[in-house]
């Protein structure tokens, strides 16, 4: 059964996780930016472009 | 050359490779976190520590990854200086800004278990101190990449360094056992350590968080080979 109740730990215990969430949503959405915006760009040289989907 | 799988040494199969890894990683870490969480979440609070054995299952993966990538950084970053492999050299810059969140999270969430646990947000203690200085050779890494406009020039500087880091992991790794430590001792690797009722969800997440790793690290690569091509095709370009 979960137990969402932390008491007096609630200061400390919440905030860890929102860090965590923020950190990872900070590398989730940095790696996709970066990849989809070097995909767009690579892909706007049509003498070199590379096969559709890759 | 060292010999190596076909789909880690070849660019264009590096890339059909990755398209299916990285959402299936992806996948196994968002289905391994929800799980090791929940059963973290359902285990009673440690009779010593409370309910701050929550942070556990997220501070200790950070911590352990943020020194599992720096041996990743290294590891590319030696193939990428000595047998010149292009792919090795994207791996390496791909892995740096990975490796310093995981890093960041590890020293923030341990602050926030060591202050109701230790009575401080920080103290200058072996371990926290050695894994302080890993971050700073990310961030350096990091730095220097960008600071110098030639990419070979830049990647050859950057991979001296990531090598002369590799000094600090066995140091965060002892730092434990080599000097008197506020910090505890490794318990997820020492048989009996942690009650199962702990032990499964920690090593559940520490999937979780290696998943993720696997994940963006190959979206971050692939990102890379774009960048490299975009900007080779630039050149042809500016010259036809």
């Amino acid at each position: 059964m979960i137990d969402f109740d932390v008491g007096k730990y609630a200061a400390f215990i919440w905030p860890a996780y929102v860090v965590t969430a923020l950190v990872f949503a900070v590398l989730i959405g940095g790696a996709l930016n970066h990849s989809r915006r070097w995909k767009k760009k690579a892909q706007s040289f049509p003498a070199k472009a590379e096969p559709a989907g890759k | 050359m060292i010999p190596a799988p076909a789909f880690l040494s070849n660019p264009e199969r590096f890339m059909a490779f990755s398209r299916w890894a990285a959402p299936l990683f992806g996948a196994f870490a968002v289905g391994l976190a929800l799980v090791g969480l929940y059963l973290g979440w359902s285990a009673p609070p440690d009779y010593q520590q409370g309910a701050t054995v929550r942070i556990m299952f997220i501070h200790v993966p950070a911590a352990i990854m943020a020194s599992v990538v720096y041996v990743f950084l290294a590891g590319a970053s030696f193939l990428a200086l000595v047998f010149r492999h292009v792919l090795a050299d994207a791996a390496a810059e791909a892995a740096a800004p990975l490796g310093a969140g995981l890093t960041l999270l590890a020293l923030i969430t341990g602050s926030l278990w060591g202050r109701p646990m230790w009575g401080a947000w920080w103290v200058w203690d072996a371990r926290l101190t050695s894994v302080l200085v890993l971050f700073l050779f990310y961030v350096a890494y990091i730095a220097l990449r960008a600071s110098l406009d030639d990419e070979a020039k830049a990647a050859r500087a950057a991979a001296i360094l990531a090598l002369v880091g590799a000094v600090n992991l066995p140091i965060v790794h002892w730092s434990v056992t080599w000097w008197n430590s506020l910090h505890q001792g490794s318990s997820m690797f020492t048989r009996g350590a942690l009650a199962p009722v702990y032990a499964q969800p920690l090593y559940l997440m520490m999937l979780a968080y290696l998943s993720a790793f696997g994940s963006l690290w190959l979206v971050r690569i692939r990102g890379e080979v774009w960048r490299r091509r975009a900007e080779a095709a630039a050149l042809r370009a500016a010259r036809a």
